[in-house]
């Protein structure tokens, strides 16, 4: 289990740095979508199964898609030439390993560092109690509207963007 | 539910190897005679010319927006439509109100004509 | 449960059995038992489209009026198997300039993404996969890694009309993913779970019965889904030379096929489970034999309608495609779903029979009105006449002096 873990976050954690420093964005989208597929990886390791799965379907199916034909819609130069890292990375990479074992240390401090967190009550990660939540009005109803709403704010200005953008193209 | 994904994960890995050593294999029984008229790119008979690259339309994006946008209130009703047997109407008459709000947005893309395909 | 009854549990059983007396522990005995019935569970639909491709050229064949493939064997039936020597024996070309990782990646990811739905669909009572308790959910996220392969196989040939065509496929994919999500909510609605097995288990009465119009939406979008005909412009054989799979050959270009051809089947195999009861049948319960028979002879019917449409319906342009998902399957759809919703919580619980009628009445009027919207708009737009019938070029009548006088 261990095993399977510290596999997944170092496939994870590569790949997102394969983002951030490959040359071509084709490229740097492609280790986007194996980060992703990392994160579902994580989420199922976690029990969380219905998230791991909505994770592919709208992170790889949805927006990694819409990255692709964004990146394709942009008509800049697809190739970052010169060099990837900055010239004095090693000063950085010291002073980063300096923050992160300092505060490591004083989070080991804290005195709930070694416990384990307690096991769900049965039935508490039940996909039918998050759907009664979401409908219950003593819940998470106004959310649940309000996000309708948030969605449809979003719809209408991408499209008025985009639109706008086709009849000034045009 | 860890023995399930386990399976899976077997299951994944073995229908991502099994096609990639058929093409492995079949890249040893074939021959390799590259050329470079047999390289070059399809373009119907002629030489291809000019960079790679189309003209790309809007519309692409336009349309993969819309699905985002679908996909993630289809997301948001998965659960209710879980808890559906144990819910009384209102709680159905709710789930109505979000997916009007939405079909209100689909109108809208339809009315700016974003929905064409020119 | 004797050997006849059910078969596959009897031997896995006995494996186990074996296992454990050669002193292995439960988990590595699990692990094994998982990565042999993995094994066959993915080698299996892959052998089985060599059937498939026989299946789909002869009933081709003989829906154009012609014997399809006859001269190999008793009926044709070794000619796939001379189609995948032919295949795997080709000559692979990389394109000049082509992305080595995408372009290699993407016919492994097509066969995959369709691969790994077997592993969730209840074959039998007893015999699936894995039961995940999020199957359905499940399918619609490898059929995006799916997409994924195909914008991989655009992007990574270094030629512009595998990459027109690979946007193409991507955006009709994404398009007739919409209907199809929401109407998979109404076989979850039905059953109160996302399991497949649940699905299966809960349709006392079928669904189709009771949400037919919606059980029709998703048929039409699982051909939508598989770039079949009607809806295969993107890949059309004598149009757009054939799209984004234009750069490959040999086995890689045989991978697509066979993920085209699996596609069609597995999409039988998941309508059957989601509409048509999956392996219920009288007696399945306690022969799960008899459940897979069931399972696979409506999985063959639901097949032959896939292929009569590809082989009758001529092709649709790709703007009358989204100007039909956008404007007429997804509000449809979502009429459906909401009037489904709705009218199953008016009508009490147990009266099955009074269920199926409300809801075949209530979609019968969805259609009818849709009917009659549609109708009205199309005599709206008539298309208006560009022209008088043109005029023909015809030479003017000359007189000759020919001694008959008369004209030329």
């Amino acid at each position: 289990m261990k095993l399977i873990f510290l596999l997944t976050a170092l496939v994870t954690v590569g790949s997102a740095i394969a983002t951030v420093s490959a040359r071509k964005i084709l490229h740097a989208a492609l280790w986007l979508v194996l980060t992703l597929l990392g994160v579902a990886v994580l989420f199922a390791l976690l029990e969380a199964s219905f998230f791991a799965v909505v994770q592919v379907l709208v992170y790889i199916g949805a927006i990694s898609i819409l990255i692709i034909f964004a990146v394709m819609l942009s008509r800049s130069s697809l190739v970052d030439e010169g060099s990837q890292t900055h010239r004095r990375w090693w000063a950085v990479a010291i002073v980063l390993l300096a923050v992160v074992i300092a505060w490591v240390a004083a989070l080991s401090l804290w005195p709930n560092w070694s416990t384990v967190s307690a096991a769900l009550p049965a039935g508490a990660g039940d996909l039918a109690t998050l759907g009664k939540q979401l409908v219950d009005p003593n819940g998470y109803l106004l959310p649940f509207e309000l996000s309708s709403i948030l969605l449809v704010a979003a719809l209408v200005g991408a499209i008025y963007t985009a639109v706008e953008k086709k009849a000034g193209q045009a | 539910m860890l023995n399930d994904w386990l399976y899976l994960g077997i299951f994944l890995v073995l229908a991502l190897t099994i096609p990639a050593l058929a093409i492995w294999l079949a890249g040893l029984l074939s021959p390799k005679k590259s050329d470079p008229i047999k390289n070059s790119i399809y373009e119907c008979g002629p030489e291809p010319v000019g960079e790679s690259r189309i003209q790309f339309k809007v519309q692409y994006y336009v349309y993969g927006l819309i699905f985002l946008v679908f996909d993630v209130e289809t997301v948001l009703l998965f659960p209710w439509a879980v808890a559906y047997k144990q819910l009384a109407m209102y709680a159905v008459l709710e789930a109505v109100l979000f997916i009007a709000i939405l079909a209100g947005g689909l109108l809208y893309a339809w009315r700016e004509g974003a929905l064409e395909w020119h | 449960m004797s050997f006849i009854a059910d078969p596959i549990n009897f031997i896995a059983r006995w494996l186990t059995a074996v296992l454990t007396g050669w002193g292995a522990s439960a988990s590595v005995t699990q692990l094994i038992l998982f990565i042999i019935s993995a094994g066959l569970l993915a080698m299996g639909p892959l052998v089985f489209t060599i059937l498939l491709i026989w299946v789909e050229r002869k009933i081709g064949g003989r829906f154009q009026d012609r014997l399809g493939p006859n001269r190999l064997g008793p009926w044709g039936i070794f000619q796939p198997i001379a189609d995948m020597l032919k295949i795997f024996t080709k000559e692979y070309i990389t394109p000049i300039g082509a992305d080595k990782v995408p372009f290699n990646l993407a016919p492994i990811l097509a066969v995959a993404a369709v691969l790994a739905v077997w592993a969730v669909i209840p074959l039998a009572s007893t015999v699936y996969g894995v039961n995940l308790n999020v199957g359905a959910v499940y399918i619609l996220a490898v059929g995006a890694l799916g997409e994924l392969g195909f914008i991989m196989a655009g992007l990574g040939s270094n030629n512009k009309y595998a990459m027109l065509g690979g946007f193409r496929v991507v955006a009709n994919l994404i398009s007739y993913e919409v209907p199809m999500v929401v109407i998979l909510l109404i076989p979850i609605m039905f059953s109160g779970s996302l399991g497949m097995n649940d699905i299966a288990s809960s349709q006392t009465t079928w669904n189709v019965f009771l949400a037919p119009l919606a059980a029709l939406i998703f048929f039409i979008t699982q051909i939508a889904e598989n770039a079949r005909a009607p809806f295969d412009l993107i890949e059309a054989d004598s149009e757009l030379v054939a799209g984004f799979n234009v750069e490959y050959s040999g086995l890689k270009f045989g991978f697509f096929y066979v993920a085209d051809f699996l596609h069609s089947a597995t999409a039988a195999l998941v309508f059957s489970t989601l509409f048509l009861g999956g392996w219920r049948g009288p007696g399945a319960e306690t022969y799960p034999v008899l459940g897979f028979v069931y399972l696979v002879i409506k999985s063959a019917i639901i097949y032959f309608a896939i292929l009569h449409i590809r082989f009758t319906i001529p092709r649709f342009r790709i703007d009358q495609m989204m100007n039909f998902n956008w404007k007429f399957l997804t509000p449809l759809s979502l009429v459906v779903l909401v009037a489904t919703a709705v009218l199953d919580k008016l009508v009490p619980i147990g009266q099955t029979l009074l269920r199926v009628g409300v809801m075949w009445a209530a979609n019968l009027l969805i259609w009818l009105i849709a009917d009659q919207i549609v109708k009205r708009v199309s005599k709206r737009q008539a298309v208006p006449e560009v022209a008088q019938p043109r005029p023909l070029a015809r030479p003017p009548q000359v007189k000759t002096n020919d001694a008959t006088g008369g004209e030329a």
